[in-house]
């Protein structure tokens, strides 16, 4: 089991099936879950066949634990995002609830989507956590939790903290947590509207239901034109129920812009980590200056800056020539502990940039790509929506004009 | 027996039409001008002679060939030609369709048999001390010689059309009159003199009046002709004449009575028009409901819309790479609320109006039944009378033979009017549901080449472009 497996083969991998399942959660009540089937195929460069390799069941929160691990370890790559945990921007189709099978199908496509990302992305692949997930079913949390990552993580406190006070962003950074705001600001938009005009036209097709059922009686009492009726009532049936598919096949579409709407969030998580960085750095940097000024200080004898061994000094006389020399040589050890810390700390950022910023550069390009497609297979939507209209309605003239 | 009020009728050569007997087609009204108008006030009856006419082949023609139910739109009929095509097309939106073509075709070989073109339009606000109200106007364009000029412009109110109709009803109780647009429109509108309202309220008064000129009987009626022709002070002192309000109300007293007593024997075949008229005015009304709900449906669906195509092009303003496609799918979206917008449009001027007017006809229809089977109970409560003996057998006896007559004729009329109606009914049906998909079809074809001229757009990249990375 090393990590360089996936460099040397081709995976595929598929959440092929959803199974709602009764357990006991850590507080020994029962609850109900629903469990994924995760196959991996490895694919032999011989002769192209794919061979199942691995077949696990995981559960969402098996999910987010990984994805959280990944977040920690890989703080200058943007994350993959998983499916929604509870359904947003419904319509009044479909219910909120997580145990609603549409709801499951489509979390389902989306849990597969972030497996197919992590794995397909250059570095994340490679990660030894990540395979476990996919070929150790039992056992995995624990191995995860060993890892301490938890312990790893920045808090969030400090975090905010250090976004408030950064004097010196990177730019591109600030420009990128800006277009971010922005992106998730304009999804969220678009996905509320499409979700009203999703309701709406669920409305007009529905309603058309209503001639199928009142023609059928109608055309009971009429002779010449009662045939026309029934057969024109039943185009309308069919054009009223045809909109269940047609919005189905929207909410795709729909999840294909939420992934990116959930992008935002790892892309905000990699520019608040620069900031951290950043912070730290500035940080380290203004201490290091002070150290320097206090040595200056005690060298020269000049009291420039406030200090309490200089109140004190003055309130209870002079300190001798030897404790001078003995907080000098501290301060001195101080000060290069302090040089190398900040050289560090400058090499650590400065490698987080090249590396953050060549992720995000590929992670443009797969946006670009994958926004233009989703936009593109939308017209495609609403093509086959039209040519469905067009076929339905000629239908039902013929039928009317033959009344 | 009844023939004898008949022989009137069919001195008025041309006019006549066979008595409607179950099932069969009524011929068709062939029209030739210059002749005598028939019957005023009083009972006109469709009966009659059939007349070979000038249109032996008129039983081919279907009626709805000159069942000239005129368009709303505005018809500055200045011509006979005009007027042909209006004929002709079933709805105002389509005077191209197929099957008016197809009229239009059999009509051209023969002879212009309209001749009488009435339009309503130009509404005007009129405001007095006492009230407010709009006035119409309405011109009327003849070749009948009865009428004093070729040409006719008078002003009328809702008011006066109101007084025409209930002189129609009067006149000829058991025929099926048009119906006029309702005073109010119960739900929604507030103010009396909204402009779409009025247009509406314009829109069905023509085509009240122009049913009525296309009655084979209704339009000798020398009330309607005074309508169309008489000044405003003439109208006035016209009205004032004809049976008095009393009398009237004790009609109306008579009707309730017995109407009350309840129709002993009515015939099987009023039966089964009884029957049919309860169903369809249950669907029609239905149907009327469906219709409103769907254009209601559809003005949100535009209104959330609109909003929908802005949302793009607010996005295409941090995409620098997806700016033309964001602006083109925001493009597409517009174009198609325009074509939403459009097919509302199209939705209210074909198939609301049309439902709606049937909707006021089942009323109608209910209303000439009772007048019918109050006719028949006044014949039934002096037969009864005869068989107690309670008053002088001779007297009674004549009231009965003069009731019988009534009673036929009232029945005959009613009979091959239900027959032109219904086929009418069929007509205006068919063609306003058929103008409805095809407005649906044009709407999707119309949606339809916005989004694949923007599929064409985007998927024609130049090569750089193609090549890009595909994650």
């Amino acid at each position: 089991m090393t990590e360089n497996n996936f460099s040397l083969k081709k995976i595929e991998i598929s959440v092929s099936e959803a199974e709602k399942r009764t357990g006991r959660n850590a507080m020994n009540m029962q609850e109900t879950y629903t469990a994924y089937l995760i196959e991996t195929r490895s694919v032999e460069n011989i002769d192209g066949q794919s061979v199942l390799t691995d077949s696990l069941w995981r559960r969402y929160s098996e999910f987010e634990l990984l994805r959280n691990y990944l977040l920690v370890y890989y703080p200058h790559i943007v994350v993959p995002p998983l499916p929604e945990k509870r359904a947003e921007f419904v319509w009044h189709k479909l219910s909120a609830d997580n145990m609603d099978p549409d709801f499951v199908e489509r979390r389902r496509i989306g849990l597969e989507n972030f497996l197919l990302r992590v794995s397909s992305h250059p570095i994340l692949c490679r990660d030894k956590i990540f395979y476990l997930f996919l070929t150790q079913e039992g056992n995995w949390k624990e191995t995860v939790n060993e890892t301490g990552f938890q312990l790893k993580a920045d808090s969030r406190l400090k975090a905010l903290n250090a976004t408030f006070r950064v004097k010196n962003p990177d730019k591109r950074f600030t420009d990128l947590k800006h277009y971010s705001d922005e992106l998730q600001s304009i999804i969220s938009h678009l996905l509320r509207v499409r979700a009203r005009v999703a309701d709406r036209l669920y409305g007009v097709y529905k309603v058309h239901g209503n001639y199928g059922r009142v023609f059928s009686e109608w055309s009971a009492i009429e002779k010449e034109m009662g045939d026309g009726l029934q057969s024109a009532g039943h185009h309308m049936d069919v054009y009223a129920s045809s909109i269940d598919d047609i919005l189905e096949d929207e909410e795709h579409y729909a999840d294909q812009l939420k992934e990116y709407l959930f992008y935002t969030e790892a892309l905000r998580a990699v520019c608040r980590k620069h900031e951290l960085m950043q912070y730290d750095l500035e940080m380290a940097a203004q201490d290091l200056a002070s150290k320097k000024q206090q040595c200056e200080e005690l060298a020269t004898g000049t009291v420039r800056t406030f200090s309490l061994k200089g109140m004190t000094t003055k309130l209870f006389g002079q300190e001798t020539p030897e404790q001078r020399e003995a907080r000098i040589k501290v301060l001195e050890e101080q000060i290069s502990e302090g040089e190398q810390y900040l050289k560090s700390k400058n090499l650590e950022g400065r490698e987080f940039l090249k590396n953050a910023w060549a992720d995000i550069e590929r992670f443009k390009e797969q946006k670009n790509h994958d926004l233009k497609e989703a936009l593109i297979s939308y017209a495609v939507m609403q093509i086959s929506m039209c040519k469905k209209g067009i076929q339905v309605w000629t239908n039902a003239k013929e039928c009317f004009s033959k009344m | 027996m009844g023939w004898r009020r008949g022989s009137r009728l069919s001195a008025a050569v041309g006019r006549a039409r066979t008595v409607g007997m179950e099932g069969e087609r009524p011929a068709a009204q062939p029209r030739s001008s210059g002749l005598p108008a028939g019957g005023a006030g009083g009972e006109n009856l469709g009966a009659g002679v059939s007349h070979p006419g000038s249109s032996g082949s008129s039983v081919l023609l279907p009626a709805e060939v000159l069942d000239l139910d005129e368009d709303e739109d505005d018809l500055e009929v200045f011509s006979k030609d005009a007027s042909l095509m209006d004929i002709n097309s079933f709805s105002p939106m389509m005077p191209t369709s197929p099957l008016s073509m197809i009229n239009q075709v059999k009509f051209e070989d023969e002879p212009d048999l309209k001749d009488l073109f009435i339009t309503v339009d130009e509404p005007e606000s009129h405001v007095t001390t006492i009230e407010t109200f709009i006035t119409y106007r309405i011109i009327t364009k003849t070749t009948r010689g009865e009428f004093d000029s070729s040409e006719f412009e008078v002003r009328r109110r809702y008011q006066d059309f109101i007084w025409l109709k209930g002189k129609l009803e009067e006149a000829h109780p058991t025929l099926i009159i048009p119906p006029l647009p309702e005073k109010f429109i119960v739900k929604g509108m507030v103010e009396r003199f909204n402009d779409d309202f009025i247009e509406t309220r314009r829109k069905a008064l023509h085509k009240f009046l122009n049913r009525i000129a296309d009655h084979p009987t209704l339009t000798f009626n020398e009330d309607f002709k005074i309508f169309l022709t008489a000044q405003a002070w003439e109208l006035s002192s016209h009205k004032k004449q004809g049976p008095g309000l009393l009398s009237r109300m004790g009609q109306t007293v008579r009707a309730v009575a017995s109407s009350m007593r309840g129709v002993k024997s009515r015939p099987e075949e009023f039966m089964e028009m009884n029957s049919f008229i309860e169903t369809f005015s249950q669907k029609i009304n239905l149907i009327d409901k469906i219709s409103q709900r769907i254009y209601k449906e559809e003005r949100d669906y535009y209104d959330e819309m609109k909003e929908y195509g802005p949302v793009h092009i607010l996005w295409s303003a941090s995409e620098e790479d997806l700016v033309d496609t964001l602006k083109g799918v925001a493009s597409c979206i517009d174009k198609c609320c325009k074509a939403t917008e459009k097919q509302m449009a199209g939705l209210s001027e074909t198939l609301l109006p049309v439902v709606h007017e049937y909707v006021l006809y089942s009323e109608i229809l209910m209303g000439v039944m009772k007048r019918r089977d109050q006719i028949q109970a006044e014949l039934d409560s002096k037969v009864e009378a005869l068989s107690y003996k309670k008053a002088d057998p001779d007297l009674l006896t004549e009231e009965i033979g003069k009731l019988e007559d009534k009673v036929e004729c009232a029945n005959n009329a009613l009979k091959a009017d239900w027959d032109r109606w219904k086929q009418n009914m069929q007509n205006d049906i068919k063609s306003a549901f058929t103008d409805m998909a095809e407005e649906n079809i044009h709407y999707y074809e119309q949606c339809l080449a916005t989004w694949e001229s923007f599929l064409s757009s985007q998927t024609n990249l130049p090569l750089e472009e193609t090549s890009e990375d595909k994650s």
